[in-house]
């Protein structure tokens, strides 16, 4: 009996070992293998994800443009010839547009005509004119090329994502679009950049509707975020982690910290419209308000994490900096926090990645009004980057759609710098190791 | 800080020391964890300039005999002492005693080498600089310098003072930690089994180091080595299962010992 339960000695005994490595090492290249296709697979779906945005925003950068002949007219502009702000302010430079359309266009008559032709420039370049003549007040009584902003219909239609005259759904009819052939072989239509579209607040009209009021109202959404979420939260943490013994109390408060970062986020915008606009009566759709009310949703994530990283650093760097006699601030500040800080700033990332998309609550406190001025401060009214691309969304005009798509990029960008930025701070930290 | 540093002992002599003035006194120390019992009444003296060894089996409460003597144990949960400390016959456990400030008196080098992830001077640097042991940069690169030649250390390391100190050697970071827990000017130096990651040569010079601030400190040293307490201590107490079964001067412990467990261990048959 002992003698044939003894392993087989020579060959045979070769062959069981290496049978078994033979399948250890299939086992493990299948392993490495499952591990490369669910990252192939996630880059796939990014890849998508972006080349579609990707492709139907980026027609953005460019915007069909209409160079006018401008007489600036002092009896049109500044009748007083004071050159008073405000008589220029409110002068009627629509005229003005309509005089250079007739200087370019001598042999349309008839109001329908003059009309259509007037719809080829964007109602919005009024404005454009009006800041001109503001900047340089010495262009009054002068004469100007200027290029002004298309309509957008226009600018669909040369960008090809419509169709225009007979084929057309009426938007560009085939009048309007033989006097664009015209303008384009005389020189005086042209795409070029889009600078409308990174340096103004949200429109009525695509053609002028911006990105940068809902940029800035994000940067400082998230800003007041991070100035409430990444102080409170590290404290918070840094409390129940060295400093709060563990009784019943410690635990109830971890319970409600996890119960927090699972509440849905629409519940805090419930929250900032009660408490902060209704009891506080702080202003609506600020800034100031959607930091607050995020920060509260973000506190949790931040929490969390810091206690994580902080439960990571080893208990003998602790005992390390006691046994020289530090007190536990010391501790803390010179030995733990450190350590814990690439943890800490995952963490926090990744909760103000959250709040940055964040629609929900924010729709709760009147983030999502119409706001066309750029906010200066946190008080201001303003709107967010995801708040705008669904308002765009949900413009009837195709030309918003595209705006939407492009400020998909922008959120976008926006995240990936504050992730770069992460992993900048981070790299800091983890140098000191 | 340490004033009894002045007057330097240079006498070996075993029966000298045991007559000297008690440095830390035990008096009926029990302590728990939890609903565990880990010491038992231990009386033990621990006389000022001279190296104590704490020998014993694994798990017989060397390490928390030695974590009282720092109030270590105070950050541990459900940790209970009782019994009397006394350290110059103050005792260790008042509520006017300030932990911060007596753990700059009994300084601690422990199992693990654990310095700090920073540069070797912000090792060093740290105690002195909390304690406000410097006035100035030209103050605190003198402390520097004097622990890690104490130490044995700053002749390997001059040339690189600020690297990181994990990149040291596993015997460099020990003496590290020594030069760290000396820069503060402890009185009292405790060592949990500070050569146990150390090769021979490391190994033996950290005993020549220990047998050096012998002159300047107390020292109580937990090891497993019987050819190390013998050659660094010149008194040592036996721990077995929480009691403390037999102490005293060094020589008589290893020839002559009083108990039988002490005499099955020192022989290798506990353990
Ligand atoms: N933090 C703790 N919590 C609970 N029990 C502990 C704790 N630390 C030590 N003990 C227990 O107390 C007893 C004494 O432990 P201690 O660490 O003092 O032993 P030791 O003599 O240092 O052993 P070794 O030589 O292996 O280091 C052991 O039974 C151990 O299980
Ligand atoms: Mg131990």
């Amino acid at each position: 009996m002992t003698d044939s339960s003894k392993p087989d000695t020579g060959i045979g005994h070769d062959k069981f070992t290496s049978q078994r490595l033979r399948r250890r090492h299939r086992a493990e290249r299948r392993f490495r293998l499952y591990g490369v296709m669910a990252v192939a697979l996630s880059l796939c779906c990014l890849t998508a994800l972006f080349s579609s945005v990707f492709s139907k925003a980026y027609t953005i950068f460019g915007q069909t443009e209409i160079a006018l002949d401008i007489q600036f007219d002092q009896a049109v502009i500044d009748p007083s010839g004071k050159r008073q702000r405000k008589a220029l302010i409110g002068a009627d430079y629509g005229a003005l547009i309509k005089a250079g359309l007739g200087a370019s266009f001598p042999q349309v008559s008839g109001r329908r005509d003059k009309r259509a032709l007037r719809q080829l420039v964007s109602s919005g370049a009024v404005y454009e004119l009006q800041e001109l003549v503001l900047q340089d007040p010495n262009l009054v009584d002068r004469h100007k090329r200027v290029w002004l902003a298309a309509a957008d219909d226009v600018d669909m239609y040369r960008k090809g994502l419509i169709a225009g005259g007979a084929q057309g759904n009426g938007r560009i009819s085939a009048k309007q679009a033989a006097w664009l052939d015209d303008l384009a072989r005389r020189g005086q239509l042209e795409r070029h950049f889009n600078w409308r579209f990174f340096t103004s607040g949200d429109s009525r009209e695509p053609e002028q509707a911006g990105i940068l009021g809902a940029a800035v109202g994000s940067l400082l959404t998230l800003l007041i975020c991070l100035a409430l979420a990444f102080p409170l939260g590290v404290m918070s943490a840094v409390y129940l982690e060295e400093f709060a013994p563990r009784n019943r109390w410690t635990d109830l408060i971890e319970v409600n910290i996890n119960n927090l970062a699972a509440v849905p986020s629409i519940v805090f915008g419930l929250l900032g419209l009660s408490v902060l606009l209704g009891t506080l009566a702080l202003p609506r759709s600020a800034p100031l308000v959607g930091g607050i009310v995020l920060a509260l949703m973000t506190l949790p994530t931040v929490i969390i994490a810091a206690r994580a990283a902080l439960q990571a650093v080893p208990p003998s760097i602790r005992e390390a900096a006691l046994g020289v006699g530090a007190s536990t601030q010391q501790v803390v500040w010179h030995h733990v926090l450190p350590l814990a800080m690439p943890g800490i700033l995952t963490g926090t990332i990744i909760g103000m990645a959250r709040a940055l998309g964040e629609t929900a609550p924010l729709l709760m406190i009147g983030m999502v009004a119409f706001i066309v001025d750029i906010p200066t401060g946190p008080t201001d009214p303003a709107t967010v980057l995801p708040v705008q691309i669904f308002l765009w969304a949900d413009a009837p005009e195709r030309a918003f759609a595209e705006r939407a798509a492009a400020a998909i990029i922008v959120l976008l960008a926006f995240l990936i710098t504050m992730n770069l930025g992460a992993v900048l701070l981070r790299r800091r930290f983890e140098q000191r190791w | 800080m340490s004033l009894n540093a002045l007057n330097m002992r240079t006498d070996t002599d075993p029966m000298a020391t045991a007559n000297i003035a008690a440095k830390i006194r035990a008096v009926g120390v029990d302590v728990h964890y939890h609903d565990k019992q880990a010491l038992f009444q231990v009386d033990l003296t621990i006389p000022a300039n001279t190296v104590t060894a704490l020998i014993g089996p694994s798990g017989c409460g060397k390490s928390t005999f030695l974590r009282c003597l720092n109030r270590m144990n105070d950050i541990i949960d459900g940790c209970r002492i009782s019994g009397a400390l006394t350290l110059d016959g103050r005792d260790l456990y008042a509520p006017d005693i300030d932990v911060v400030a007596l753990r700059a008196r009994v300084g601690m080098v422990f199992q693990k080498p654990n310095p700090f992830p920073k540069s070797i001077y912000e090792n060093v640097a740290f105690g002195p600089h909390i304690h406000g042991l410097a006035d100035d940069r030209a103050a605190l690169d003198h402390i520097v310098e004097t622990s890690l030649r104490r130490a044995g250390l700053f002749d390997e390391v001059s040339d690189r003072l600020h690297d990181t100190a994990t990149s040291l050697s596993g015997g460099q970071q020990q003496r590290l930690c020594i030069a760290r827990a000396i820069a503060v000017e402890p009185e009292v130096i405790l060592m949990d089994e500070p050569c146990s990651a150390l090769d021979p040569i490391a190994t033996a010079k950290v005993e020549e180091l220990i047998d050096e601030l012998r002159q300047r400190y107390t020292i109580v040293i937990v090891t497993h080595s019987m050819q190390q307490a013998a050659r660094v201590s010149q008194r040592t107490a036996f721990f077995h299962l929480g009691e403390v079964v037999e102490d005293g001067e060094t020589a008589q412990i290893f020839t002559d010992p009083r108990d039988e467990r002490t005499q099955a261990y020192i022989t290798g048959r506990i353990g």
